[in-house]
């Protein structure tokens, strides 16, 4: 390290009650920032829950769809039609919606039901218990042992619960990659087996899956399903859209961003009020040092070096906080909805670098207007 | 005859424009000699400062030039007069300016480490100065835990590091009692004046007025007499 920069780290350091400040203001600002935004994408993340865990490449659906656990039902002959298609490779219909279950303790709970395409069953989870041709056997679900499992009072195969009075079996555990957003636990069964025990509308698909011949063909099927009036989304599309409405349409987007810009200017106020105050407090040394011969471009890399040490300092001690808070809630909330994604480092980076260059920005400015004439005047 | 360290003629400052102006330093010319330790005395406000910051290169005149060692510093861009005031300058300030979270040995090797020394040799570089001055024990304490006298000495090693040829002094003894001024004085004028240094030395105190060899008298920016040393005397 030069020299000019071990005393601009040296300085810094050793003036401990400054230097815990910065560094508590970057921290706390870091954590509130990645806390806010991982929340946020935890919510976003399980909101698409079924399209993730299902993962067909299009979706087809009304276009009043606004996220996929408010489905409307499509008429049968839509699957025909999606299915003629050149460059369909194959569509199947997708059962989405909720029931209510009589535990065999007596309780109820609500459940996440999913009814797959009973020739093919295209989506179905990973086992970790059972076999899956037991979806077929009398009264069969498929238990996902996600953070909701224990809601279903941790079922083994062969427990038997009651769903609209028929009877249920769990014939299988199974894993997916993502838990839905709205506490709910889920099940599988067969397409015809949802329709049979749930109640439902004149029309029953709540979904087409469809998979394209080639990737060139999706969008020509998508033109095709727009024609007919309804609306193809890929995959990612499809998750898109339910975040863009969580976003913006209910609020919590905005909630999140307010509570991110809060923590932004937390941190801008506590790191720049003492990093200022640490320059002022250093300005006739800085001064002398001008005097003695340091130029210009010293000092600044010396605020620099300071600005940068205390933000990437706090960065990190921000960011490992906000891990080991997430690490300790989800082992006592299954629930708990937060995922740091890179996205969210990203931007909490960028906010500390905005901190950084704002706080080290006031600093050089005091710095290169001290004349070293000052320091001889006292 | 003793080769001439600084020269500065004509040297005018003026602050303000117009009705606000005021003429600090006027039409002032002058000249200090290696081996020589010269005093700039006067009353405040008379312009000793704003002349030593000129002469030191650190306040650009309206009018008049400087050369140090036969050098115009004034025609130097800022950078190389930075340079220059780094190998050629060495300064000691009314209120030391020492930093606080520094060690001594640290605050004194800072001229070195400006000059992209390396660290530990700086350190100790600065750690024989800091004997020089009788300060070998103090080399890993922070300034704070010091005397005035102390640190006006770690000021004098901070000065002197870097071997300059002229060394530039602020009202060295305005902080301290009577005997530690003079003493500090005496000791500079023993063991850091030489042959190929020159010392300028700006001050209100009459006390160290024996150590002179020359003594400038300013009023209102201009020198108004040039004595010999022992000016207390008269």
């Amino acid at each position: 390290m030069p020299g000019i920069l071990r005393i601009a780290f040296r300085l810094l350091v050793n003036d401990r009650a400054k230097f815990a400040a910065l560094l508590v203001g970057i921290t706390f600002a870091v954590f509130l920032m990645i806390e806010m935004t991982s929340l946020f994408s935890g919510i976003l993340s399980r909101s698409s829950a079924t399209v993730i865990n299902i993962g067909a490449s299009i979706w087809v659906m009304d276009p009043a769809v606004q996220t996929v656990a408010n489905s409307i039902p499509l008429p049968d002959y839509v699957l025909d039609e999606v299915r003629s298609i050149p460059g369909v490779k194959y569509a199947v219909p997708l059962y989405s919606g909720a029931a209510l279950l009589k535990l065999r303790d007596g309780t109820y709970q609500s459940a996440s039901v999913l009814g797959l395409d009973d020739t093919s069953l295209f989506g179905r989870p990973m086992l970790v218990a059972g076999n899956i041709q037991d979806i077929f056997a009398e009264n069969a679900f498929i238990a996902v042992k996600d953070s909701e499992f224990y809601k279903l009072q941790n079922p083994k195969i062969g427990t038997e619960f009651e769903l609209n009075d028929h009877r249920g079996v769990i014939v299988g555990i199974a894993e997916v990659a993502s838990s839905g957003l709205f506490g709910t636990p889920t099940l599988y069964t067969t397409y015809s087996r949802a329709l049979q025990y749930i109640p439902n509308t004149r029309f029953t698909i709540s979904y087409l899956l469809v998979e394209p011949k080639t990737a060139g063909d999706v969008a020509s099927i998508k033109r095709q399903v727009a024609n007919s009036g309804y609306l193809a989304l890929t995959k990612d599309e499809f998750i898109e859209k339910i975040a863009n409405f969580y976003k913006y349409q209910t609020g919590i987007g905005t909630n999140m961003l307010l509570m991110t810009l809060i923590s932004f200017v937390i941190g801008l106020s506590i790191s720049g009020q003492t990093f200022y105050t640490f320059i002022l407090e250093n300005l006739d040394k800085f001064g002398a040092l001008k005097a003695i011969g340091a130029k210009g471009r010293e000092l600044i890399s010396m605020i620099l070096f300071q600005a940068t040490f205390v933000a990437l300092t706090g960065y990190g001690i921000g960011v490992g906080l906000c891990s080991l808070l997430i690490w300790i809630a989800r082992l006592y909330l299954p629930d708990y909805a937060a995922i740091i994604t890179y996205v969210n480092l990203f931007l909490a980076f960028a906010m500390v670098t905005v901190i950084a260059a704002i706080s080290s920005y006031v600093g050089v400015r005091k710095v290169l207007t001290i004349e070293p004439f000052d320091i001889f005047r006292g | 005859m003793p080769k001439t360290a600084i020269q500065a003629v004509g040297l005018s400052k003026w602050f303000g424009e117009g009705e606000a102006r005021t003429d600090a330093v006027r039409d002032l010319s002058l000249e200090a000699y290696f081996g020589e330790m010269l005093y700039v005395v006067g009353p405040s406000g008379s312009g000793k400062t704003t002349m030593l910051s000129m002469i030191s290169g650190i306040l650009r005149p309206n009018a008049g030039t400087v050369k140090i060692e036969e050098r115009e510093i004034w025609s130097l861009s800022n950078d190389e007069l930075a340079d220059f005031r780094l190998h050629k300058i060495g300064f000691v300030f009314q209120d030391y300016h020492l930093f606080p979270r520094l060690t001594t040995a640290e605050n004194v090797a800072i001229p070195l480490i400006l000059q992209n020394r390396d660290w530990d040799e700086a350190i100790k570089e600065a750690a024989l100065n800091l004997e020089i001055v009788g300060l070998k024990s103090r080399t890993e304490l922070p300034p704070v835990k010091l005397s005035g006298g102390e640190q006006q000495r770690v000021a004098i090693a901070r000065a002197i590091v870097s071997r300059p040829d002229i060394l530039i002094l602020d009202e060295p003894t305005a902080s301290l009692d009577g005997d530690t001024g003079r003493s500090i004085v005496g000791f500079v004028r023993a063991h850091i004046l030489s042959e190929q240094r020159c010392i300028v030395i700006v001050t209100h105190d009459s006390r160290i007025y024996e150590f002179a060899d020359r003594i400038l008298k300013m009023e209102d920016g201009r020198i108004m007499a040039v004595e010999r040393g022992e000016l207390d005397a008269q």
